[in-house]
């Protein structure tokens, strides 16, 4: 597998031209405050604000453009290094570059360029205002990318869903020391379970019933422990299935305190079986069983929030996660990991479905997004100890239409529904800061006594 | 006879991008690389600083054995191509030896052009286009006191500050006006002719040898005029042009250079020719132009692997555009772009701006509103974002006063917001 990059990623909507990146960078490199010497140069640009500094790119044009063989790609960090014993001065390189990204410094009278400060930007460091950001993720896939892939290839998903994302980078980082329960939904329906007597997978997985996912996964662990060999116990189950008939069981272990990892993954419904209403799915949203006619106008009642009824049964590890915040996701995977070697840990994922949900295949990442920065999708954590805290807190949340209106299953929405929707999410939102601020009182009465 | 599918004869910047852009789409078809060197790859553009010793002869090259060997390239060294049998798919080497190809570029770069001076035949004198070139200039310099410099472009201007920093009482003697008149007019050429004026560096401007005669190890130059300059070296850098007499009879359109289309495609559908041997399309003009400078061979090299590697993404090349570094004493110069004499009057606005104190100079052609060309002297702009502006004929619109007055952070702007 290629390597990936850490890259330092700019939001010109949240700069004010503090500066302060570029004060911390002059610091950092010649232990001054003179802007000039900054390798990272904010320019005014009408109202706002725009960038100009190395991309790092991954086919560089200044590398091939150096006569003198002073620059090249660093394939371990991904860094463009300038090595000062073999420049020449010539600056054919600022030629090269087309985003300004190597230029000349009077003061030196030699060429400057960001080096990413060894992994730890000093101009991330000193932006307040959240326009700079050192985006990480390729720690993630460098690292996944190199663990074992425990699933078969060929998943037979539909086009765009991220349920297969989803079930290979769990298993990759939980390992093959696994049982995996796969109840009927679509990932045993894509070819988790296998066909003819194989598994999709390279691990022991079974097939529940959808009632009694984690009474089996359960009695699984118990076995296994008591032959004295440490074995994980995970389910990888939908939200109908795991909200609606297998909610029994499932509160049943969570209440025992039963050693799994529960993964729920959360497509708002039966889609597997052609689209029919869950627990799960959200007010106004058409599936087959809540039709859009003359009469009907698609689900009348809100989802029930199955990951805080999860909170309630005191759980080891409750978190929500969505693939459109990846580095998010895998903080919460490895506590839920963690969590479930001696207790019960659920995690929440969601999984916007292409097919039943009637968007682009090419654009699920994006609806996964567009649910966060709307707040329609919370992501937060909780354990018993710390209690439940905010891990990706949107505060200037995007206007919820930006979200409804690309999905195909709210097309139907009149304002009334959309004015309902707006205040569920208020509640919602509400109720998780009340949550939140209680874990605050909480730990300042600790404090107290 | 062994036979490569893909044939590259040349080792620098053209062939090396070449190279490049074949294995991003091609991992795996046959590449064998020709050099007339026994050494690794290495730029001309480099050579000047080996001879000023900044340069390490042992470390300038461009790649190594492992890169060769990584991307499975047959690399050839001392393998000069001495005709060309487009007929039968093959080149003839110097030794006789032949070997075939599917598909063949021809990034053989250019050569000295030596000017007609009497005497100049039975000289000693030298050169600079090859690393053994350089190797021997850096040789002869302890023993040197005075020098002459023929021709005051960027090789003989290179040359002549790091004699006179090394100590060497130096003459450039220059046939035009200014020194680098082809990349600067008369006053900006005018502020680096200071500099090195002030540096000790004498320059004979407007003059030209009438004859040279031997004088012990070196030569004494008569001048037009009568003038007379003793030497104990001669560089003769009056200017490089491509090479193409070994293609004589191939069957290879030639005329100054090999000429090309937008896909550095020569006449022959299985050869295509880069760099400063190629002749191809200019930006500003219709007619295809020689624009022999190193960000350009990147260009057209690039563009030539990837035709030939059938890359769905190939591009047509947009036209060279003249553009140059120059640094010297400290000091750095740029240009990018053409100035306003080149370009047909209507809608042409040229804003100037020079401090002689600071030995400063900007000027910025614009035509209709888009840039044409910028040339600085000790001023910053990012040379790069200017040539892709002129290139995409971005119209400045309402930025226009902003960039005359500001050009460097508009168009770092502009940058950000275009294509960033």
């Amino acid at each position: 597998m290629g390597a990936a990059y850490e890259t330092i990623h700019f939001k010109a909507e949240a700069c004010d031209g503090c500066n302060d990146c570029m004060s911390a960078c002059a610091q950092a490199k010649t232990q001054t405050d003179e802007h000039l010497h900054s390798r990272i140069q904010i320019v005014p640009s009408g109202e706002g604000f725009e960038l100009a500094i190395c991309r790092q790119c991954g086919d560089p044009q200044c590398v091939l453009t150096c006569p003198a063989a002073a620059l090249s790609k660093n394939a371990g960090s991904g860094v463009v290094d300038w090595d000062r014993t073999k420049c020449v001065n010539c600056l054919l390189c600022t030629v090269g570059c087309a985003y300004g990204g190597i230029a000349y410094d009077s003061v030196s009278s030699r060429v400057i360029k960001c080096d990413m400060c060894d992994g730890a930007p000093a101009c991330v460091k000193a932006c307040t205002t959240g326009a700079l950001k050192h985006v990480t993720t390729a720690r993630i896939y460098n690292e996944a990318g190199n663990l074992e892939d425990l699933f078969a290839p060929g998943l037979s998903g539909c086009q765009g869903c991220n349920t297969e994302l989803i079930m290979r980078h769990a298993l990759r980082r939980i390992g093959p020391d696994v049982v995996v329960a796969t109840p009927p939904g679509c990932i045993p329906g894509m070819g988790s379970v296998g066909y003819n007597g194989l598994t999709g997978t390279k691990v022991p997985v079974f097939h529940p019933l959808l009632t009694n996912t984690a009474s089996m996964l359960a009695g699984v662990r118990r076995q296994y422990k008591r032959s004295g060999r440490d074995v994980l116990a995970v389910a990888l189950a939908g939200d109908g299935g795991t909200a609606d008939v297998g909610f029994q069981s499932l509160s049943g272990a969570a209440e025992r305190g039963e050693e799994m990892l529960y993964i729920c993954v959360d497509n708002e419904g039966y889609m597997n079986t052609g689209m029919q209403r869950s627990g799960c799915t959200p007010y106004g949203a058409w599936t087959s069983t809540t039709p859009v006619g003359e009469r009907a106008h698609g689900k009348t009642q809100d989802a029930k929030n199955l990951p805080l009824l999860m909170v309630m049964h005191n759980c080891a590890y409750v978190a929500t996660a969505s693939t459109a915040f990846m580095e998010d996701l895998y903080d919460k995977l490895d506590r839920a990991i963690q969590a479930a070697k001696t207790g019960f840990a659920y995690l929440h994922i969601y999984s916007p479905c292409t097919t039943g949900w009637r968007f682009a295949s090419d654009q699920n990442i994006e609806v996964a997004r567009k649910a966060v920065e709307t707040n329609f999708v919370l992501l937060w954590e909780f354990n018993p100890e710390d209690g439940l805290q905010f891990t990706h807190p949107v505060e200037n949340a995007r206007p919820i239409d930006e979200y409804l209106e690309v999905l195909g299953k709210y097309r139907h929405l009149d304002r009334d529904q959309v004015a309902h929707i707006e205040r569920s999410l208020a509640h919602n939102l509400a109720r998780i800061r009340g949550f939140v601020a209680a874990r605050g009182a909480a730990s300042a009465a600790a404090g107290r006594s | 006879m062994p036979h490569a599918h893909y044939l590259i004869v040349g080792a620098s910047h053209a062939a090396l991008s070449a190279l490049h852009a074949i294995r991003l789409h091609d991992a795996e078809g046959e590449v064998t690389l020709l050099t007339r060197d026994d050494s690794l790859p290495y730029s001309p553009t480099v050579l000047p600083y080996v001879v000023s010793g900044r340069s390490d002869p042992g470390r300038v090259f461009l790649r190594d054995e492992s890169y060769f060997a990584q991307h499975k390239v047959n690399y050839l060294r001392g393998a000069k191509v001495h005709k060309v049998n487009a007929g039968a798919s093959a080149v003839e080497l110097a030794d006789g030896s032949s070997i075939g190809f599917d598909k063949l570029l021809l990034a053989t770069g250019a050569a000295p052009v030596l000017p007609p001076v009497p005497g100049l035949a039975g000289l000693r004198f030298h050169v600079l286009r090859t690393l053994a070139d350089a190797l021997a200039l850096r040789e002869a310099l302890p023993r040197v006191k005075r020098a002459v410099v023929l021709g005051g472009g960027l090789i003989g201007m290179h040359a002549a500050e790091n004699l006179a920093k090394g100590g060497v009482q130096v003459s450039v003697v220059e046939m035009q006006a200014h020194v680098l008149a082809g990349y600067f007019d008369a006053q900006a050429s005018g502020m680096i002719e200071k500099v090195f004026t002030a540096n000790g560096v004498r320059l004979l401007l407007g003059a030209s040898v009438a004859g040279f005669t031997p004088r012990g190890e070196g030569c004494r130059a008569t001048l037009e005029d009568g003038a007379e300059i003793d030497a104990d070296l001669l560089l003769v850098a009056t200017g490089v042009a491509p090479v193409t007499d070994f293609l004589c009879g191939s069957g290879i359109e030639t005329e100054r250079g090999v000429l090309v289309d937008e896909h550095m495609r020569t006449n022959i559908a299985n050869i295509w020719a880069a760099g400063d041997v190629a002749q191809a399309r200019g930006f500003f003009t219709r007619e295809r132009v020689i624009n022999g400078i190193l960000p350009d061979a990147v260009d057209q090299g690039r563009i030539a692997g990837m035709a030939m590697a059938e890359d769905p993404g190939t591009k047509d090349y947009a036209g060279g555009v003249p553009l140059n570094t120059y640094s010297f004493f400290g000091q750095h110069a740029v240009s990018v772009g053409v100035h306003e004499s080149a370009l047909e009057q209507s809608g042409v606005e040229v804003k100037k701006h020079s401090d002689e104190a600071q030995n400063r100079y900007l000027k910025i052609v614009l035509k209709d509103r888009r840039l044409a060309g910028i040339f600085g002297v000790n001023a910053a702009f990012d040379p790069g974002i200017m040539w892709e502006l002129i290139l995409r004929a971005i119209d400045l619109g309402e930025e226009k006063l902003a960039f005359l007055r500001s050009p460097q952070d508009t168009a770092r702007a502009l940058m950000s917001k275009n294509w960033r």
